[in-house]
């Protein structure tokens, strides 16, 4: 059944417009590792220097991983992952 | 023969409890519910101080929302205590309430006795009927709309988010809306930004707003500010608001919000949208997490998108005004629950709404930190701040 990550718009660019992606657990490290493989541009978009960007946070269960174990952090079957970049529109 | 009605009362005080008046001042710390069962004005003129208002005429379908329980430990009162003997033997006859009591000798004897008396300042008769929808819910009343009109609220920004809002506030009698905005009304606006009109095109936002919402409700006072927010006028502009609606359309001007408000520890009720996406929180400075607690710096400026660029659904800022715009109220009316170290997430396309939390970073730089020591120097500044500003031109 595996892990369903959702995908904000503004990095459904990147991602050929898929708003969702099923990927398999482990960790969220491996979660974005999956993606990436998948969509070349994301990498950059939400990561450098082997972490995340500080405007991008990643939720797991509605937790901010920073307060789990960051990319650490273990994502069962069935878990829904969330990436988060910050909006500033008015 | 019929019995006369002073029999049959002297009958229901015989089968309902009455308790002195010295035993309810005694008691209101120890959490018994104080009813009034007078009539409005007779409520307005002084009551029992705490004491939720329920008139005797609608003491039966009403006393729910007031005191839901029916464990509770209620004492009513009315001016000489026979109305409440009524109420308090229909509300244990009739509806169950296992603990309710009537005040002997009513608010008379309470006065006679000296305890206190609290006089509302009333509401104009005019207000009692533009007001009536919230009078009617307890958990606004009269003194909500107190509240809610002697509240000062600051709208940042006229446009798409702040348009529903300040629409909502000035309808629900926000006593002043504050509005910072320099623009003009342009076409391109109209699409979303509903307190402007065609025929304001070219006026300022500020002035537009003014006499839509003078023209709705002239109870609240307008105070126009037609600046860009900045680091050399936020700190006069801020202090004296007791909630910040941000509909900020940009990164550097909500960092130096958060921490303006960190600093002054004014509430900024924060919405933010793109496309069919929109984020709402309440950022409660020391209560809660603040906006850089969530995101600890804003994205680079290519990597920053705008409303300009990229466009929203029209609808999409009113769904997340009219958000904020709640969230404000309670605020002010101090009820519910608020969106604090909560985020909210709304996507028009799925039609969901998520929620995510949001956690005070011990390691935040902003509010870990006393208020105080937060310089005028580091207001709104990040690491890459000089070359984003340079970048978004």
């Amino acid at each position: 059944m595996g892990v369903t990550v959702s995908i904000p718009t503004q990095l459904r660019g990147v991602t050929g417009g898929d708003a969702e992606a099923q990927v398999s657990g482990g960790t969220v490290g491996e979660v974005l590792d999956e993606l990436f493989d998948r969509y070349d541009d994301l990498r950059d978009r939400i990561c450098e220097d082997g972490g995340l960007r500080r405007f991008v946070n990643v939720y797991v269960g509605g937790e901010d991983i920073r307060f789990l174990s960051g990319l650490d952090t273990e994502v069962a079957d069935g878990d829904e992952v969330k990436i988060l970049p910050a909006v500033a529109g008015g | 023969m019929s019995p006369s009605g002073a029999e049959v009362l002297k009958q229901i005080k015989a089968q309902i409890d009455e308790v002195d008046p010295a035993d309810v001042k005694d008691g209101l710390v120890n959490g018994v519910v104080l009813v009034d069962v007078r009539e409005p004005e007779e409520f307005e003129a002084g009551h029992i101080p705490g004491a939720v208002h329920v008139p005797r005429s609608y003491l039966e379908s009403r006393i729910e929302n007031a005191v839901p329980d029916r464990e509770a430990h209620v004492v009513l009162y009315c001016a000489s205590g026979n109305r409440s003997a009524w109420g308090a033997h229909a509300l244990k006859e009739l509806l169950g309430y296992r603990h309710v009591e009537s005040m002997r000798g009513g608010i008379t004897l309470w006065k006679d006795r000296g305890y206190e008396v609290e006089v509302p300042r009333a509401l104009t008769k005019e207000q009692r009927e533009r007001y009536s929808r919230h009078l009617l819910i307890p958990e606004v009343g009269v003194e909500g709309q107190q509240k809610l009109l002697d509240a000062k609220v600051l709208l940042l920004g006229a446009g798409g988010l702040g348009s529903p809002a300040a629409l909502y506030l000035a309808a629900a009698g926000v006593g002043t809306l504050g509005i910072v905005d320099n623009d003009e009304v342009d076409l391109s606006n109209l699409q979303r930004q509903v307190i402007h009109t065609t025929d304001r095109i070219g006026v300022p936002k500020v002035d537009s707003a003014e006499q839509t919402i003078q023209a709705i409700n002239p109870d609240v006072d307008v105070v126009k500010h037609a600046v860009r927010l900045d680091a050399s006028n936020i700190m006069e502009i801020l202090p004296g608001y007791d909630v910040v609606v941000d509909g900020l359309d940009n990164f550097p001007t909500r960092y130096l919000l958060n921490d303006a408000s960190v600093r002054l520890r004014i509430p900024v009720v924060s919405a933010a949208i793109l496309g069919f996406d929109g984020q709402l929180s309440v950022f409660a400075p020391y209560e809660g997490p603040c906006y850089r607690c969530l995101f600890r710096e804003p994205p680079p400026a290519e990597l920053a998108p705008s409303c300009g660029a990229n466009g929203v659904l029209g609808v999409l800022p009113g769904t997340m005004g009219l958000l904020q715009a709640t969230e404000a109220v309670k605020l002010i009316i101090e009820q519910g629950d608020p969106l604090i170290g909560r985020l909210l997430l709304y996507d028009a396309l799925a039609a969901t709404f998520t929620e995510v939390k949001v956690h005070r970073d011990p390691e935040c730089p902003i509010c870990s930190r006393d208020p105080e020591s937060i310089s005028d120097e580091e207001m709104g500044v990040f690491p890459d701040y000089e070359a984003f500003c340079a970048a978004a031109g």
